[in-house]
């Protein structure tokens, strides 16, 4: 007892020497600039120099014609953009994941690396080849639908203000597909067998089994996956920029709040950058991700754990 | 047992058939681009989906890249920034997730959180200060500007993996350690660390591709000439070619094969890594 009396008095610096670096690199490069950015978004240049104006930069930016035009816009577009990523990379991932997850299946270690390959490969490799595949200049996309017969359903899809959008959600699926896969996978894997075994027991098997047991049981997976999709959604920027460039066409209508943000706080063309209407979308983006991180981690989260137990 | 073998013929051949035409799906714009950037401008256009044969064979576009855009240049500052990056993450991360998993101290579950938080937000949103900042610090177009960033990115991942790793590093060992005399940091670099490395590896896979492929900041804190890197590279590149089809596409493979080696060679660890060794 007095040894260990002894042990616990000193400082121990160790501690303080183990944390220091990751601590300071993380608050000096990470949390200041995030709480920096919203700061700046209370100020506004203006002759005199920078002054106070609360929450004026907010109120515009949501109001005035000028800029909540603009700002409705990209967030309506980011929301389908959401939604589109929702309906359709998870059913598809959970389609492979239980596929995959039959331990029977021979070349699953293929199958798994295979389907990866899109999720390594930067926005900007994904975006140009498919610009490339849907043009209508080379022609790829035409000649394969007329190999199955369904040319007439060709159209110069990212050139249409109505299909664009959802033609790039599709391509940000078809990238991301195996990070649902993966996940849905992995914890399809780890159901214990007893429970399999108990549901065959008593009649339970196939697609009944699918539905009835396994789903239920990697719904915390589907949510973890639904959280990470939102978060890269709403801040996402790379793909629409190198597939449409920083105005987001036809006529805004890829513009997401990443690209209104870009626009914003650098300018383009006879638009001058502005610092701290940037900082407003930032901020804007920093409180819709945070709504629905909490809305996950205190609602969701939680009464899916009370499914669990 | 008869008809149970009988039944799972034609769902095993559904299920192939999914999973393949899905494979196809995959890989067929990876495919298309790196055999059709080996190929004649005429032959391009004319059959884009035939393999190049020694008549359509052509490297007229590859010469045009490394001519026209530095890829050398760009490659040599994406390795840079991700492998210094790399290791500041590793050994950073590391180090404060051995600091909160093996100590018991005041405040240690509110420095995870605090330090988990990055998981969950962007830094990406704190660009217009991160910018201001890097100004005031004459950073901008410096590949520093670009390791400390990616560096403040990848250490909340890297702190939360590695630290529920280390707790699972036995106790018995490190009293060992400490009965023989050995200082915490000989314990933490000699005894923890060489058994968290397939631990590492993951951290190490989950770290490095976000990093390679980033366009955002590039595009913000290093756009010159000097500093940029292959994925910033090839978006200006292509940007400027864009109807010289042999030099996009080459390009564009430039900017895939790299990537795509490495995954081949770290798929396995990369995989485990997402399933939480799960899979066999």
């Amino acid at each position: 007892m007095a040894q260990q009396a002894i042990l616990k008095k000193p400082v121990r610096w160790h501690i303080a020497v183990f944390l220091a670096p990751a601590v300071l690199v993380y608050t000096a490069i990470m949390i200041i600039p995030l709480f920096g950015t919203l700061q700046l978004s209370l100020f506004r240049e203006v002759e005199a120099g920078t002054i106070y104006v609360g929450l004026q930069n907010f109120r515009e930016l949501l109001t005035d014609p000028h800029w909540s035009q603009s700002f409705w816009n990209a967030l309506w577009n980011n929301t389908w953009f959401f939604i589109i990523h929702m309906l359709v990379q998870n059913p598809i991932g959970i389609l492979l994941a239980a596929i995959l997850s039959n331990p029977k299946l021979r070349m699953r270690a293929f199958y798994r690396t295979a389907i990866f390959v899109p999720t390594i490969l930067s926005f900007v490799i994904v975006g140009f080849v498919w610009k490339l595949i849907l043009s209508p200049i080379w022609g790829v996309a035409p000649n394969l639908l007329d190999l199955v017969g369904l040319k007439f359903l060709f159209a110069p899809w990212l050139g249409k203000e109505e299909y664009a959008l959802t033609t790039l959600a599709l391509v940000s699926v078809w990238q991301f597909v195996g990070i649902p896969m993966m996940l849905i996978y992995a914890a399809l894997l780890s159901i214990p067998d007893e429970i399999l075994e108990a549901a065959e027991c008593d009649g339970v098997t196939g697609m009944a089994q699918f539905w009835k047991i396994k789903l239920p049981l990697v719904l915390p997976a589907i949510g973890i996956i639904s959280i990470l999709t939102f978060v890269g959604n709403f801040n996402a920027f790379d793909l629409i920029y190198s597939a449409q460039g920083a105005l987001a066409g036809p006529n805004f209508s890829t513009d997401i709040l990443g690209t209104f943000l870009y626009r914003t706080f650098f300018g383009f063309q006879l638009q001058l950058g502005d610092t701290h209407m940037g900082a407003t979308i930032a901020s804007m983006m920093f409180f819709i991700i945070l709504t629905g991180v909490s809305l996950y981690l205190f609602v969701i989260q939680r009464r899916m754990q009370r499914y669990q137990f | 047992m008869a008809s149970k073998a009988t039944s799972s013929l034609p769902r095993s051949v559904a299920a192939h058939a999914i999973l393949i035409s899905y494979t196809v799906l995959a890989l067929f714009p990876v495919i298309l681009i790196i055999f059709n950037s080996f190929k004649t401008r005429k032959a391009i256009f004319r059959s884009p989906l035939s393999l190049p044969d020694a008549e359509s064979f052509s490297l007229i576009g590859y010469r045009t890249v490394l001519e026209q855009g530095d890829f050398f240049g760009y490659f040599q500052n994406s390795l840079i920034v991700t492998v210094v990056t790399l290791l500041l993450v590793l050994l950073f991360g590391a180090m404060a997730a051995f600091a909160l998993s093996e100590y018991r101290f005041r405040g240690n579950t509110l420095m995870g959180l605090y330090l988990a938080l990055g998981i969950m937000i962007p830094i990406r949103l704190g660009t217009v200060a991160i910018l201001q900042i890097m100004v005031g610090a004459g950073l901008v177009n410096t590949l520093t500007a670009l390791i400390l960033v990616y560096t403040a990115q990848g250490l909340p991942l890297a702190i939360f993996i590695l630290s529920e790793f280390m707790r699972s590093v036995s106790d018995d060992l490190k009293n060992a350690g400490r009965i023989d005399g050995l200082s915490e940091y000989t314990i933490f670099f000699r005894l923890v660390l060489p058994l968290v490395r397939p631990a590492m590896a993951t951290v190490a896979v989950f770290t490095m591709i976000p990093i390679w492929n980033d366009l955002w900041f590039p595009l913000i804190l290093a756009p010159a000439e000097e500093t940029k890197t292959v994925t910033l590279g090839a978006q200006v590149f292509i940007g400027q070619f864009v109807t010289n089809w042999n030099a996009v596409l080459s390009a564009l493979s430039l900017a895939i094969l790299p990537i795509l080696v490495l995954y081949v060679i770290f798929s396995r660890q990369l995989i485990r890594g997402i399933t939480s060794g799960a899979v066999k």
